[in-house]
């Protein structure tokens, strides 16, 4: 097949799914709707491998045009490159492991074919996402995501208790999404400003040309889409969204908010390489922005007791990590750990979905323990995922974590310390995660004990298939110090097939360095194991209640208070203005101002009907007046003449 | 133009009388609440205009006013006949032909 042709196919898999479920879905039986649905993903995933292996070089595929005018042109056209090939085959390999958990997850849900359905449309913005040759088209799948990650935070929005609490959820990841939405859309219009076009290629080669651009343009334009990714990938100031979206299924925080959507400002960097490669300044920002929110979600996971806040602020932590790379400049090394991190933490949040799952509902920690022997699959693959993210060695977490450690180094030490800072907080409060949920004794109660099970087939394999991957995804970018040839494929990968990319040179740092840098890392994450095997497991502590908490676990356990202060600085004000604005400008000022007018004409209308008496006598009376009125006139403007 | 001397009286006695009649027309239109009596005013004002016209034509001696008057004579019937016709018609509704009666078509 004809590679354009198979891109459609690509795209246009997950749009029927999504027709087919959307329109039909809910008569159809179950078994039909969830193997429909992951059916054309997987079906994706195998297609864009056909294109992975026939992949060389950059090919455009041009649908139709969108916007002619003025000399602006904007097609629906579509890249097949290494970069964008690399996340169609995340999106859809993880996607449709994800939509097999489903099956299981959700086969007790009343709305089992509208989940679907907007899985599959999510699946397919996220591809126009990647896929897309211009930023318009980026922008089109930008926002597709952004509307389906609110539909399904606030999936359970009629639910009795948490209701209201999930559409709260999803409003808020809605609107914290605008604010990058709208730095997106400046950048988009700045572009067309300098370059008067969208197309990746042609900017590229616009700069390549005459690489100076005027009055720091390149400075905002970066700006602007560096903010769009602090919306989408939840960097300060703009993360807040990202704990909260959790009140969704739990596939869908694996999903979207930890393996696909959320890494979409990294690709939006990765993709602009060319620009942000030309602002210095905005790469400092990616930096200490990222380094920043890698160390405070880190912190903030420390003490957290719901099993799926920890991974939200893991994920947050994770994203600031690869920010940090990318404020580097290893735009490679950046998508690598995207990849190892889609993979353990897609594991990490569906086996959190299992025991979600097998506990009931119940997502409290506290209530957990001891889980190992009643959930022994799962158990085992969130090991090997917490082991992965945590950093112990040749699992994937470790190369890809130890690449962007080894940048640090090389560009700055002192911010290699603070990463060591990060990276010990994330060995402790994964460990502390899994110690808590699956050591130690069950907290839960007998009766939630006896129906604690292990879940379906449909979701464990999705669980063995990636624990796989974390164990062996490292395997895609081995440092160079053992394995001379088959080292750093994916960066080679990469580089060669992604404009831009092949100008950009990652640090290697010397046998020395990397060895001490690698044995440094395993022992960092093999004391947080002790650690945290002593104190869960063996002392048998568990997690305090709210109230005992004091000094830095309630700031923990608070979240810092983020969501307070944004409460008191932006939340409120609003409210306040929008209240005067209701009641003052519109209903004092604005309402009053037509009642006004309209009784205004009423009350001269009501004073001239009274002229209409219906006599006939009055009217021939003021017949004859006007009569006399005209005759007298005349007859004093004659006289006066004469 | 020179005034014609035909006429015999003067022509302020026949512009009086024009005048007079019209003045009792109008004013016996605006009081009286009879329609009949209100149709037979505007019969009056209606003459006493084309008496004016008549007078007007003899003194200058132009007979294009008298034609005008048989016109005016014969829409003065017309309009007696439709008037006349209301007049029955409005009476059969409300079995009175006082005029201070019809006031309710405004609303």
């Amino acid at each position: 097949m004809a590679k354009d042709l198979t891109l459609l196919f690509i795209l246009a898999l997950p749009l029927i799914g999504f027709a087919i479920n959307g329109v039909f879905g809910k008569k159809l039986p179950k078994a039909f709707v969830g193997g429909l649905a992951t059916g054309v993903v997987f079906i994706a995933f195998l297609l864009a491998t056909t294109l992975f292996s026939g992949l060389h070089g950059t090919q455009i595929v041009k649908l139709f045009n969108i916007i002619d005018f003025d000399g602006l042109r904007i097609n629906a056209s579509f890249q097949i490159d290494a970069l964008s090939i690399w996340m169609t085959l995340i999106i859809t390999g993880i996607g449709s492991l994800i939509h097999l958990f489903s099956m299981g997850y959700m086969s007790h849900d009343e709305g089992y074919h509208k989940f679907f359905t907007y899985l599959n449309l999510f699946i397919f913005s996220m591809l126009i996402l990647v896929l897309g040759s211009n930023y318009f088209v980026l922008f089109f799948g930008w926002e597709g995501v952004g509307m389906c990650s609110y539909l399904l935070i606030s999936f359970h929005y009629n639910d009795a208790q948490k209701g209201e609490a999930n559409s709260l959820a999803g409003r808020k990841a809605f609107i914290m999404n605008r604010i990058g939405d709208v730095g997106l859309l400046l950048a988009l219009f700045m572009l067309i400003g300098q370059f008067q076009t969208l197309e990746f290629l042609q900017i590229g080669k616009a700069l390549n040309d005459n690489a100076i651009l005027q009055g720091g343009a390149l400075f905002f334009i970066t700006l602007c889409l560096f903010i769009a990714a602090t919306g989408k990938s939840a960097q300060i100031p703009l993360f807040t969204w990202l704990p909260d979206a959790m009140a969704g299924p739990t596939p869908v925080s694996a999903l979207i908010h930890a393996a696909t959507m959320v890494t979409a400002g990294i690709y939006l960097t990765v993709r602009s390489n060319f620009l942000f490669e030309l602002a210095p300044a905005t790469k400092d920002i990616i930096l200490y922005i990222g380094l920043a929110t890698t160390l405070l979600a880190a912190f903030m996971a420390l003490r957290q007791n719901d099993i799926k806040k920890v991974l939200a602020y893991s994920t947050v932590s994770q994203l600031g990590l690869m920010f940090v790379a990318l404020g580097f400049g290893a735009y490679s090394v950046a998508l690598f750990h995207v990849t190892t991190h889609a993979f353990f933490k897609a594991l990490l949040f569906l086996g959190s979905g299992s025991v979600i799952h097998g506990m009931h509902e119940e997502q409290d920690i506290r209530q957990m323990g001891g889980l190992a022997k009643l959930m022994p699959i799962t158990h085992f693959t969130f090991l090997i995922g917490t082991m992965a993210i945590a950093g112990i060695p040749f699992l994937s977490g470790f190369f890809s974590k130890d690449e962007i450690m080894a940048q640090a180094l090389h560009h700055n030490p002192t911010i290699y310390v603070v990463l060591v800072l990060a990276v010990t907080m994330t060995a402790v409060y994964m460990f502390r995660l899994y110690f808590l949920t699956f050591h130690g004794t069950f907290r839960g109660g007998d009766t939630l004990k006896s129906k604690v099970h292990e879940s379906g087939t449909s979701m464990t394999l999705p669980l063995i298939v990636l624990a796989v991957l974390s164990v062996f995804g490292g395997l895609l970018n081995l440092p160079g110090l053992f394995f001379k040839n088959a080292a750093h494929w994916f960066d080679h990968y990469l580089s060669h097939g992604t404009m831009g990319l092949d100008q950009v040179h990652n640090a290697h740092l010397s046998f020395t360095t990397s060895m001490a840098l690698m044995i440094f890392a395993s022992t960092i994450a093999i004391g947080a194991f002790a650690w945290a095997y002593l104190t869960y497991a063996k002392k048998g502590n568990i997690a305090k209640a709210d109230e005992a908490q004091n000094g830095w676990e309630r700031l923990s356990a608070q979240k810092l208070y983020v969501d307070e202060i944004y409460n008191s600085i932006f939340v409120k004000p609003l409210l306040a203005l929008s209240d005067f604005a209701g009641k003052v400008i519109d209903i004092q000022m604005l309402r009053n101002g037509v009642y006004a007018l309209a009784d205004g004409v009423l009350n001269t209308a009501n004073l001239s009907r009274k002229w209409q008496t219906g006599f006939l006598s009055n009217y021939l009376f003021w017949m004859v007046f006007g009569l006399i009125t005209f005759v007298a006139y005349y007859i004093l403007k004659l006289s006066v003449w004469h | 133009m020179q005034a014609a001397s035909s006429i015999g009286t003067s022509l302020d006695f026949y512009l009086f009388v024009s005048f007079a009649l019209f003045t009792i027309g109008a004013i016996g239109a605006m009081t009286r609440k009879n329609m009949i009596v209100l149709l037979m005013c505007i019969e009056l004002m209606l003459n006493a205009v084309n008496l004016m016209l008549v007078t007007f034509s003899t003194y200058y001696g132009n007979g294009d006013a008298q034609i005008f008057v048989f016109f005016t004579m014969v829409v003065a019937a017309a309009e007696a006949t439709v008037g006349l016709s209301i007049i029955i018609m409005a009476y059969r509704n409300l079995k009175s032909i006082d005029i201070d009666m019809y006031n309710q078509l405004k609303n």
